[in-house]
């Protein structure tokens, strides 16, 4: 390490700073100095105490507590090819090949992550250098959203476009890291959503379920949509009509889509949004550490849940008979609640607007999803949603709170 | 008509005098209709999904303004202050009926797309701004050049908007009479097992508020007085 530091300092660093060769390119030099070794700022003035929980280890935190969702979708994405092929069954999903099945992921996952954190950090870098700022750790936390939030079989120049769109439109424009007014990984998203609707529905779940499909090798039956596609299938059916039956026996225990297997996550889906336990593992840690707040998952989690009964007791087609439980363990609504709603950023800012900002989410979510089957994610339009009320919500959380205070002293006065 | 109050203005002042040459190029760039006062932004979004309903749209713009800020300009001493809006608009909405009967006449499948966006000239911002900002007060001379240079401005930004959304939106160009050209090869795409897709979000009208938005900033990037103080 000292070697490594005294390379840094002496041979490196001058090439940076000064009249150097390379000046044009400090940030550069400063973005992967701070990788390697803790800056040595100081503070100027006031406060002398700097909180050791910067940045850069709030972003690291967030990675950490993605790295089970990160995995599970790897395992899940090679797990659902053999399923698509019938080499394995649904009924046994933890039988062998745990290899093959982390390889076909990887071979899906790791380019998605290369790309989308190419573009975004060669983004950032790129401004940064034309506005003379430091390059932050921003990026970190969207570039690795940005993959695990994508449908496996996207294709990987739409993801560079999204993720360009996403830095440049939704956060640069506004200023970069902590000015956004949307969730940076969230606007990737729904950029894809809505400009290559052919591209992000459909066979897309699967690892090569069109080539499969095409050679004759499609397993029995397997179709490859996700849990949420079959639902939107039931809406404006009567509830005990023939498709209606065919999609709710899927949902039943020992279907695919049984409770237990939207849980567990061994379902189709975006690469790591299946499996609600991973998401909650990574909620644990989150919340352990103090970095996602307790307040928004919690109440998302109870906004659904309430949405969940509502439909319940309507019972008008057979996707709102589906358990409220049940519901939010399907499609992104965990991975959504723990790592998108939590965003400091776009997030509301004060206690009672996190309450708020969250169960309305969560009830905007599974809403959303159930009235409006073109749009089967209801988690992402409902999170991007109350991040654009979210200012609204604090403005009047703080006038509420003026004018309690207000009253309170004039009522001592008197 | 113009070559008389051409001549009336030349005795004081040359009608492309440095003053009046500004009323022509300042809508350009620095006090542009969409981009630095923001009017006219409903059809901007609504009629940029092709150039050639872009082009159609500035050349309607173009001669509504112009006749507008003429005939106002002309009328503007007899004009009572309290009634000037209703005569102003009667001004514009004739001349809107003129261009709608003229589009249906002679092109009316462009007439179709545009649909209720040629009626909603009455409704321009930019056109009512210019008469009651200009023309009220203005010979019909510089009145006119002040109507060219405003829906010169207008134009431009909606031909770049349509271009970029065209090209993207549909991998298309498109000019009135010529039509809609596709110029990606059509084995490109993912249908026929190629590599690309057009990108849908350009048609939606959100895109095209997304791009008139990067032109502001690219405009306010290059001249930084242009940005507001707050």
């Amino acid at each position: 390490m000292k070697a490594l530091h005294k390379l840094v300092e002496e041979r490196v660093k001058p090439n940076f700073t000064g009249e150097g060769k390379l000046k044009r390119f400090w940030v550069v030099f400063d973005a992967l100095e701070t990788f390697l070794f803790t800056p040595g700022h100081t503070t100027a003035k006031g406060v002398h105490v700097r909180d050791g929980i910067d940045l850069k280890r709030t972003m690291f935190l967030v990675i950490l507590a993605m790295v089970p969702a990160l995995l599970f979708g790897t395992w899940n994405i090679g797990h659902q090819y053999y399923l698509s092929l019938g080499d394995i069954t649904a009924a046994d999903p933890w039988n062998a090949m745990l290899f093959d099945k982390l390889i076909v992921g990887a071979i899906k996952v790791v380019p998605l992550i290369v790309v989308s954190y190419a573009t975004g950090l060669g983004i950032e870098f790129v401004i940064a250098g034309m506005n003379g700022h430091a390059i932050n750790e921003g990026f970190l936390v969207s570039g690795m959203l940005i993959p695990l939030i994508m449908p496996v079989d996207v294709p990987l120049w739409m993801v560079a476009v999204a993720t360009a769109f996403a830095v440049l439109i939704a956060k640069e424009v506004f200023g970069g890291t902590g000015m956004n007014i949307l969730n940076v990984a969230l606007t990737a998203r729904a950029f894809l959503f809505f400009a290559y609707p052919k591209q992000m529905s459909g066979e897309i779940w699967i690892h090569d379920v069109m080539a499969s499909k095409a050679g004759g090798v499609l397993a029995d039956g397997y179709t490859g949509a996700t849990a949420l596609g079959h639902l939107a299938n039931t809406v404006g059916q009567p509830v005990q009509g023939e498709v209606s039956n065919g999609v709710m026996a899927m949902f039943a225990d020992g279907g695919l889509f049984s409770l237990m297997n939207c849980f567990i996550g061994t379902i189709p889906g975006s690469v790591a949004e299946t499996s609600a336990l991973a998401a909650l593992i990574g909620a644990a840690i989150l919340i352990w550490t103090g970095i996602g707040s307790w307040r928004i998952i919690s109440s998302f989690i109870v906004g659904g849940l309430v949405m969940g009964v509502i439909f319940n007791q309507l019972g008008l087609n057979a996707y709102m008979t589906i358990g409220p439980v049940h519901q939010i363990v399907m499609g992104g609504f965990m991975f959504g609640a723990v790592f998108m709603a939590t965003d400091p950023v776009s997030a509301a800012q004060t206690n009672t607007g996190k309450w708020i900002y969250g169960f309305l989410g969560g009830f905007f979510s599974i809403m959303i999803r159930v009235f409006n089957p073109a749009y089967p994610e209801g988690v992402m339009m409902a999170i991007l949603f109350m991040n654009v009320m979210a200012p609204t919500i604090d403005h009047y959380v703080i006038e509420a709170n003026v004018r309690r205070r207000e009253k309170r002293l004039t009522a001592a006065v008197a | 008509m113009s070559t008389e109050t051409t001549t009336a203005v030349e005795k004081k002042e040359s009608l492309f005098s440095k003053k009046n040459r500004k009323l022509l190029t300042d809508p350009l760039d620095d006090s542009n209709p969409i981009t630095v006062q923001v009017l006219g932004i409903c059809s901007a979004l609504a009629i940029t999904v092709q150039v050639q309903q872009a082009v159609i749209m500035s050349l309607a713009v173009l001669f509504v303004m112009i006749g507008g800020n003429v005939i106002v300009s002309l009328m503007r001493n007899i004009i009572p202050d309290r009634i000037r809006i209703i005569v102003q608009l009667v001004v514009i909405a004739s001349l809107v009926i003129i261009v709608d009967e003229v589009l249906k006449a002679y092109s009316p499948d462009i007439s179709e797309k545009l649909s209720v966006f040629v009626g909603l000239i009455i409704t321009n911002c930019i056109i009512m701004g210019r008469l009651e900002a200009f023309a009220l007060g203005n010979k019909p001379g510089p009145a006119m050049l002040d109507a060219v240079g405003n829906a010169m401005g207008y134009a431009w930004i909606l031909l770049a908007v349509a271009l970029v959304r065209e090209v993207f939106g549909s991998g298309a160009i498109s000019f009135p009479g010529m039509g809609q050209v596709k110029f990606l090869p059509d084995s490109w795409f993912y249908a026929n097992g190629g590599f690309y897709e057009n990108n849908n979000l350009m048609i939606l009208p959100p895109m095209a508020l997304v791009t008139v938005g990067v032109i502001i900033w690219i405009q306010r990037a290059r001249n930084r007085s242009l940005i507001e103080e707050n």
